[in-house]
């Protein structure tokens, strides 16, 4: 028989029980598309992690005051228990370091910003002009702080996109002056719209020269140390070296902690891919099952049809020809299952991106390809025992059931 | 020399306990171009004979040579494609494919030989026209008459072009009129030369054979041609 013929053959007994044919594609096309759906989502979320923390900056050092872990006995923790707090002069001391390009101290507080009559409470972020490159931010006009001494404080503001529709609406904003807490200060730039960063929400942001929110929130501690390294290469090197001169400046005590991006990333990485992996062999087992309900369902078929194979027998067919139109049967089921799955899943990953935009929810290409790739072979794997059962019906019994 | 030769052939089935002999010992010879008829009570052996002769079913004893060929040592496949060539089945209650239209039910036996489909087209075409079934090619078999539907079967069991036609009760679940139809055709193929093997249990269309065999209890108690 020819396979142009076997196919036709093998299509038209699929169509002559539509419900059931449909049921057995329905089972398998909801089993790929619960591959496609969830490791869209798997990846998604990996996506979303490593990119919210990628946009924090390029091979970046974070400095925290602090250290968190068990030590042993240290005659300076005797002493002074409590850790040295982190100051803008540990910050310039840290540029000495042949590894790192630039650095940014930031101090964070929460304050009013109020203009016109209108009154906005924000995070203050104070730190230096260098920011801007340390976290990638990019400006929607005017500029960023001014490069000067980090003891100065120049009575000027950076804002959010948010902040500046709200307050301003459809006035310009750069050259107004505003007032922060109890400063009044000048509005020199506006960031572009970013979304949220890790918890800090860039659009609703006021940044001030880190003097300037010292003398806010009347302190002279930092909340982080953002350093750049030279490359990715230099991050170990930048760690290392950073920790040493604080150490050194610390009386000798290691009292902060030091977090690379890229640890945090891979391990981000890492996690996330796992939980892909995971989600993905749970999917893996519906389509098993679908496998499965194709085989019952050619055996259903190959029961039902016993007249028709004992026909095909005393036409002539051989052994060979029944169990390949059978296999053809199940490959069908399967094949179409798989393709009405793939598009379907497709659609529920493009609902999703629709639905939340800052999520990509798109599946990956290995989990698309095993996903359609399983169900194929469990549709021929367990296309082929009802496919022998058929191949070896003995003509006169079979003929007997029409 | 005669197209079918059987020697010795014995057929047993297993009942329980019991073991019935649906054939004992049946030596017969069937003439290429002759009009068989077979008949007997239920349970003579008759369609256990149809279904060897179609090489459906194999003899637990004995020779079956089909155009001077020892066909009982054929493999499944050999005998399958024997079936396909030269050996055409019409059944009592005919056997269509129900999905398929009475053109591509005659043509079935062509598609499953792998011939191409222009050639199955032309045949099918001529076949529709002999059979006067042109207006119904593509009826399905819920659509035909039963007269109509076994002339499907008969132009399908004919489309191979085989040397041996084994007809099963063919008017069994036809009327009297559209049965006489039916077994007209049938004579009319044999006609032409094909060799017709009809088993039936009505004595009228028994006696319009050429040769009639009766069979009792798988053995052949009566053969027309050797009591002249």
């Amino acid at each position: 028989m020819r396979t142009a013929d076997i196919l036709r053959f093998a299509r038209d007994a699929a169509l002559g029980t539509p419900l059931r044919t449909s049921l057995s594609v329905l089972a398998m096309s909801i089993g790929v598309a619960a591959v496609v759906v969830l490791t869209a989502l798997g990846d998604g979320a990996r996506r979303y992690v490593v990119g919210q923390f990628a946009s924090l900056g390029t091979n970046l050092v974070i400095v925290l005051p602090g250290k968190t872990g068990t030590g042993g006995f240290n005659p300076a923790t005797a002493i002074t228990s409590t850790p040295r707090d982190l100051t803008v002069d540990d910050a310039a001391a840290l540029l000495r370091a042949p590894a790192v390009k630039r650095l940014a101290p930031l101090a964070v507080g929460t304050s009013e910003l109020s203009f016109g009559g209108k009154l906005r409470e924000g995070m203050v972020a104070g730190s230096t002009s260098q920011l801007l490159e340390v976290r990638n931010f990019e400006l929607a006009q005017g500029q960023f702080l001014p490069d000067e001494d980090w003891n100065r404080g120049s009575p000027v503001v950076v804002i959010g996109a948010k902040i500046r529709e709200e307050i301003f609406g459809a006035t310009p904003a750069i050259g107004q002056l505003v007032r922060v807490g109890d400063r009044r200060v000048r509005v020199v730039g506006v960031l572009k719209s970013a979304g949220t960063g890790l918890g800090m929400d860039t659009d609703q942001l006021i940044i001030v020269p880190v003097a300037l929110a010292h003398a806010l929130f009347n302190s002279n501690t930092l909340f982080r140390i953002l350093v750049e390294a030279k490359s990715r290469e230099a991050i170990p090197e930048a760690r290392d070296q950073v920790l040493s001169i604080l150490k050194s400046r610390h009386q000798g005590e290691e009292d902060v902690t030091v977090i690379t991006q890229d640890a945090v990333l891979a391990t981000f990485d890492k996690l996330l891919g796992a939980l892909t992996l995971g989600v993905a062999g749970i999917a893996a087992i519906s389509l098993a099952v679908a496998g499965i309900l194709v085989m019952n369902v050619m055996l259903v078929a190959v029961t039902q049809r016993t007249g028709e194979i004992g026909l095909l027998k005393a036409l002539g067919a051989t052994g060979r020809t029944i169990r390949l139109a059978f296999l053809a049967e199940a490959a069908m089921l399967s094949a179409v299952g798989a393709g009405v799955g793939y598009l379907l899943g497709h659609l529920a990953a493009f609902g999703i991106r629709l639905a939340f935009p800052v999520f990509p929810a798109y599946p990956p290409d290995w989990a698309v390809i095993a996903g359609l790739g399983t169900a194929l072979s469990t549709g021929l794997v367990f296309g082929v025992l009802p496919a022998r059962r058929a191949a070896r019906m003995d003509p006169v019994q079979a003929l007997m059931k029409h | 020399m005669p197209l079918i030769e059987l020697t010795g052939i014995e057929r047993v089935f297993q009942l329980g306990d019991s073991e019935v002999h649906a054939l004992a010992q049946l030596d017969l010879a069937i003439d290429a171009g002759e009009y068989v008829a077979v008949m007997g009570p239920s349970g003579s052996g008759k369609s256990t004979l149809l279904n060897l002769l179609g090489l459906l079913d194999r003899p637990d004893a004995g020779v079956y040579r089909l155009e001077n060929r020892d066909v009982t040592t054929l493999s499944p496949e050999e005998q399958a494609r024997v079936r396909s060539r030269r050996i055409g089945f019409v059944f009592q209650s005919f056997h269509l494919v129900p999905r398929l239209t009475a053109a591509e039910n005659i043509a079935l036996p062509m598609t499953l030989a792998g011939i191409p489909p222009r050639q199955r087209a032309e045949r099918v075409g001529r076949a529709l026209q002999d059979f006067g079934l042109e207006h119904r090619a593509d009826h399905r078999p819920d659509q035909l008459s039963g007269g109509q539907r076994q002339r499907v079967a008969i132009a399908r069991a004919t489309i191979m072009e085989p040397a041996l036609l084994l007809a099963d009760e063919p008017t069994g679940n036809l009327d009297r009129h559209t049965g006489d139809e039916v077994v007209h055709l049938l004579e009319e193929l044999n006609g032409r030369g094909v060799t017709l093997v009809v088993v039936t249990h009505d004595p009228a269309l028994g006696a319009r054979a050429k040769r009639q065999l009766v069979m009792e209890d798988g053995r052949l108690k009566q053969d027309s041609s050797t009591r002249v």
